[in-house]
């Protein structure tokens, strides 16, 4: 089944990056970023300006779902950490609360050892995060709750993105 | 479905394009790219095979500009065309909010078309989407060419429902942004219901 919609607020936005700020620092990594199961970028931290994260983010979420395809062919629900291992740069890649992923970028100033025990640590504060976020998201939702910024939206809005 | 950022003021809305093998998807991304501003566009990343058929997906960020102080962003997808990537085309529609389906307007491909489009429906139930009720247009394809079915008769058999529909010439550049921009808007309008 399809995800719900994702929104994402002021106060967790903060907390989610303090979270990966700290992650960056504890595990030594150059790069560390967060994207949603369907290939958008939700933040990142770190040397971000050396990379095209954007196109990173939508290939995770591209590896992501092929390496859950396979796990679903030899009877496993999902992989839930894959890594890649470069010349310089390596990339621990970890799925988090169920629906967003986690991207550790690192060279040989950390060690696969340290970014493991790391992250684990980091999920755990993260997925407490995306807990709040998704309750929030629910209860906005039921409640009728429209601070939407589209609902007003006119077909000259929509005309004038492409003239 | 979308992601809206009200910290970052941004949204994010995925189109997937999806038809048969060869019928001009990723030529229609190509197209987008190359008429496309700088500053409004991502890398385009093509992951094809040797003999350039799309492999996995074709993959163009771009963005349009702000609407109501939100900066929309809008992530471009291709499928593989080819029957037996079923499995790649299953994963890429996750997520999406928007659909393009591209036919081929040639005589011969009219069967692969049919397909094509029977695929989609089925592939989308698979992901919880139901084709009749997601943002949806249609693309006849290869206007240009000698041996064409007529308008009326692709609308029969692939638009039963009525949804926008362009003729384009994805190799000129036809049609391609009319496509985009009619898909555009359904997705925004769709986001405006709150869904």
């Amino acid at each position: 089944m399809s995800n719900p919609q994702l929104i994402m607020y002021d106060e967790e936005f903060k907390q989610i990056n303090v979270a990966l700020e700290k992650l960056l620092r504890e595990a030594n990594a150059k790069v560390i970023f967060l994207v949603d199961k369907n290939g958008q970028l939700i933040t990142g931290c770190g040397e971000t300006e050396r990379f095209d994260t954007t196109s990173l983010a939508s290939l995770t979420a591209g590896n992501i779902a092929a390496t859950g395809g396979l796990a679903k062919l030899i009877g496993e629900k999902e992989f839930s950490i894959l890594f890649h291992e470069g010349e310089k740069d390596n990339l621990h890649i970890s799925i988090v609360a169920g629906r967003v992923i986690l991207v550790v970028l690192f060279d040989t100033r950390s060690s696969l050892g340290l970014v493991r025990l790391r992250v684990k640590k980091a999920s755990e504060e993260l997925t407490a995060i995306f807990n709040r976020l998704l309750q929030k998201n629910e209860e906005k939702e039921k409640s009728g709750d429209s601070e939407f910024p589209f609902a007003e939206i006119t077909d000259d809005d929509i005309d004038n993105l492409f003239s | 479905m979308s992601f809206i950022n009200y910290a970052s003021r941004e949204i994010n809305c995925k189109i997937v394009y999806y038809g048969p093998g060869l019928c001009g998807k990723t030529t229609n991304l190509q197209y987008v790219y190359q008429k496309t501003a700088a500053d409004a566009k991502g890398k385009m990343i093509s992951l094809a095979t040797e003999t350039e058929r799309t492999l996995f997906f074709d993959f163009l960020p771009l963005a349009l500009g702000e609407i109501r102080g939100f900066k929309t962003r809008f992530h471009l997808y291709t499928v593989p065309g080819q029957v037996f990537y079923d499995a790649s085309r299953k994963l890429i529609l996750k997520g999406v909010d928007g659909v393009v389906f591209v036919a081929d307007s040639q005589e011969e491909r009219m069967d692969a078309n049919i397909e094509s489009v029977e695929n989609l429906r089925i592939n989308l139930i698979e992901q919880g989407y139901d084709l009749d009720k997601i943002p949806y247009v249609v693309q006849y394809n290869k206007r240009d060419l000698p041996n064409v079915v007529s308008v009326e008769e692709l609308r029969r058999e692939l638009n039963p429902t009525n949804v926008p529909d362009f003729e384009a010439c994805a190799t000129t550049g036809e049609g391609v942004f009319e496509t985009l921009k009619a898909i555009a808007k359904l997705i925004l309008f769709d986001l405006k219901k709150g869904k």
